[in-house]
């Protein structure tokens, strides 16, 4: 996998998580105790053997830098290769523009592309959250002698699953991409794309400036399904466990799916570990009466309440009587004395004051944004 | 020789230590590294109060099984000390021209390394112990060693009148002037012990090293030798007091003890105060799942722990599993262990990495014994081991 340059695209639609990623990009959304969602997919690069990784950010991504800073977490604080941050064009700054498309970003940065040593690309997004090993993938590229290879995931009719606005493709027997879309409503089964994409350098160069020339800026839409007939294009299936972060219904599942024992091993104990930024947080106390079940707590909390079926990121505080249940409480969220939570997600640094019953409902939770007092 | 930046004061840590009372625990590891608090380990303690103090170049003088210390140490990130200008030393005894032998004590590790010391050119010397446990701002008793104009400065703490026989006393007069020494006197005088956090005039000490060296009958170590050779030749030693928590985890009893400290409601060594982060090399695994079947009480859990049992009054490191019916208390369980289902954990150490078998019984909670089971030892299914052992 030395020979492939890893770019993380950060051109994803970040409306649909609302108040979550009102001052932070998808990518640097917390997700599962201690993560962000860039984690994952940059994590599942360098397990893979990737040394070159080029993040495309959009925008609002300070969080994301802090987040980042020199890459080291990831071991990829390099003198050759190492991770780059690939900003967009300057005029994207000005409020009389208009960003035309995560191919006028690709266009901006090509040389930088070109210069790398890589003859390979892997194209993915930060908001597919899985634990994958690449390696498998690209064989199947090589293999296939492919143009580019897709990444998806069948998924089965499920009522508790919904894609918001994902890409579904079609593949026939041979695995050759055969028909794709982006959905514009919801769709809960199908062949989910996995916004994971293999491509030869040089192709990736070429489809860059053609769509550029014509005027075209969608890499799913115009760069791929419109060359669906010009380019071999094939699909690979994946089995494992995959969440798409589209929503804030499917946020709230996919935390919660990491509840289950067998998604909270595959996703953090069979492959390679996820690395994320490291705080220096102590162990998590449970004082006397404290009563936690079917929780994933990360770090540094002090329980002293009831705590089930929730989540709870690093240095969250649970006062004596307070009671949370089915909820997602980010960093630092202190949770006074005799409190009712359900159905609820508290952005970091939540204060909820004594009393306090906020209860949600299961298909719309509450979301309680950054530093609010409640 | 690269020019090197002067630095004021330099701290010098003594981790060369075995711990020979820890048994098991340092078979193979420096009693510095051994594991404490559910993620940390002992000389994190000591790395962390320079960092916050704002001493940014530290030599840490190894010599007992250093394997695991240097790594842990490497070059010193998780404390901020992986710098340009300054930074961590491990400094390990080495071979010279003529001969080279091993650190004969702890004034002799000194000066064995007196030309690393002085390519800083300090005016103090800040010698510290890498196995003890505590907060400490050191710029503080800098401050105080500064304006007493001490030639050598002492950190004390008062101890337990009736514990004092174990520690060196300090025995000062009114003005915090140490007029006697006394090393483990039968009949304490005093009940301020020395915390083994010394700071020194560098030129002053340099010379006491010098004549320290030279004596045959010396057994080369600071509280036998140095410092009563100094407060003979009368020099002005200080006492600093010290008031908070202070420990030094000389047996597996007080480990434990340490351990158990932290579970208390208000425990007087704070690891959540932000103004005094302890640092430490953070694992990258998953936060800890509890299941539906788990209770927890008055316990500390670290991260990557999988807990389906029952877990009071205890300390699980990271990486821990705990099978649906067993129970863990009073005890401590270091990184990595397996409890399976049904097994029983009293008043026990467990090793890293060790496996309890489904229905074991570990220990026990009415003997006051420790038992301790060492690092990847594993236990098979329904054994029974008494109150007091120790499983190698």
């Amino acid at each position: 996998m030395n020979d492939v340059l890893g770019i993380i695209n950060l051109h994803e639609n970040e409306k649909l998580l609302k108040e979550i990623t009102r001052n932070r990009p998808l990518a640097a959304v917390p997700f599962g105790g201690r993560f962000r969602l860039i984690d994952f997919v940059l994590s599942n690069m360098v397990n893979s053997g990737m040394q070159h990784v080029g993040i495309v950010a959009k925008s609002k991504y300070r969080a994301l830098m802090d987040h980042i800073r020199s890459g080291k977490e990831w071991d990829l604080a390099r003198k050759r290769n190492g991770l780059f941050i690939l900003p967009p064009p300057d005029h994207v700054h000005y409020s009389n523009s208009i960003y035309k498309g995560d191919l006028e970003n690709f266009h901006n940065h090509l040389d930088s592309i070109k210069k790398s040593q890589q003859r390979y690309v892997l194209i993915a997004g930060s908001h597919t959250i899985c634990n994958i090993d690449y390696n498998d993938a690209f064989q199947f590229h090589l293999n296939k002698k492919a143009d580019i290879t897709i990444m998806y995931k069948k998924e089965l009719p499920d009522k508790e699953k919904s894609f918001s606005m994902a890409t579904v493709l079609n593949v026939d027997e041979e695995g050759r991409v055969i028909d794709m879309e982006v959905k514009a409503d919801k769709t809960d089964c199908g062949n989910i794309c996995m916004e994971i994409f293999f491509i030869a350098k040089e192709l990736l160069v070429k489809i860059v400036e053609d769509c550029v020339a014509r005027g075209e800026f969608d890499f799913i839409k115009e760069g791929i399904i419109k060359n669906l007939t010009r380019y071999k294009v094939f699909g690979y299936g994946y089995n494992g466990y995959m969440a798409k972060i589209n929503s804030i219904q499917a946020y709230y599942r996919a935390n919660m799916s990491l509840l289950n024992p067998e998604v909270w091993i595959e996703l953090f104990n069979k492959m390679g570990p996820i690395y994320t930024k490291v705080k220096d947080t102590p162990p998590t106390t449970y004082r006397e009466n404290a009563s936690v079940k079917n929780s994933m707590i990360a770090n540094g909390c002090v329980i002293e309440g009831t705590v089930e079926n929730s989540i709870l990121f690093r240095n969250v505080i649970v006062r004596k009587g307070a009671h949370i249940k089915n909820s997602i409480l980010m960093q630092k969220c202190e949770i006074w004395p005799d409190v009712m939570l359900e159905n609820v997600i508290c952005d970091k640094d939540v204060k909820i004051t004594q009393g306090k019953r906020l209860i949600g409902d299961p298909n719309y939770v509450m979301v309680i944004e950054k530093g609010m007092v409640v | 020789m690269k020019n090197v930046r002067r630095k004021e004061c330099l701290a010098m840590i003594l981790a060369g230590g075995q711990g020979s009372r820890l048994g098991v625990l340092t078979k193979s590891l420096a009693k510095p590294a051994v594991p404490f608090g559910g993620k940390y380990r002992l000389i994190d303690f000591t790395l962390s109060n320079c960092y916050n103090s704002g001493f940014d170049t530290v030599g840490v003088l190894t010599q007992y099984q250093p394997l695991e210390l240097h790594s842990y140490i490497g070059i010193g990130s998780p404390w901020d000390l992986d710098r340009n200008n300054g930074g961590v030393f491990i400094l390990p005894p080495f071979v010279q021209q003529k001969g080279g032998e091993w650190y004969k004590g702890t004034a002799n590790a000194i000066c064995q390394n007196a030309s690393f010391i002085e390519q800083f050119r300090p005016t103090y010397l800040l010698v510290l112990s890498g196995d003890h446990i505590y907060k400490m701002d050191y710029s503080y008793m800098l401050d105080f060693h500064k304006q007493t104009e001490a030639d050598v400065t002492i950190a004390v703490i008062e101890v337990p009148w009736k514990e004092a026989y174990r520690f060196g006393i300090m025995n000062t007069d009114k003005s915090g002037r140490i007029i006697e020494f006394d090393e483990k006197p039968a009949h304490p005088k005093n009940n301020l012990a020395s915390m083994g956090v010394y700071i020194f005039n560098w030129e002053v000490l340099r010379n006491y090293l010098a004549l320290d060296d030279c004596d045959a009958s010396s057994l080369h170590d600071f509280g036998k030798n140095v410092i009563p050779l100094m407060l003979k030749s009368g020099k002005k030693l200080m006492a600093y007091a010290f008031n908070g928590y202070w420990k030094d985890v000389g047996t597996l009893e007080s480990l434990w003890e340490a351990n158990m400290d932290l579970l208390s409601d208000n425990p007087k060594l704070d690891l959540y105060d932000r103004d005094w982060p302890i640092y430490s090399d953070n694992a990258q695994v998953a936060p800890q799942l509890i299941a539906a079947t788990a209770k927890l009480n008055k316990s500390m859990v670290s991260l990557g722990c999988y807990v389906l049992g029952e877990v009071t009054s205890s300390v699980l490191f990271s990486g821990i599993y705990v099978g649906e019916g067993a129970v863990i208390k009073d005890s401590v369980v270091l990184p990595g262990a397996k409890i399976c289902s049904g097994a029983i954990v009293e008043r026990a150490i467990i090793g890293q990495s060790a496996v309890i078998g489904a229905g074991c019984k570990i220990g026990d909670s009415a003997r006051s014994e420790i038992t301790v089971v060492a690092n990847q030892v594993i236990v098979t299914e329904n054994m029974v081991i008494s109150g007091g052992a120790v499983v190698e």
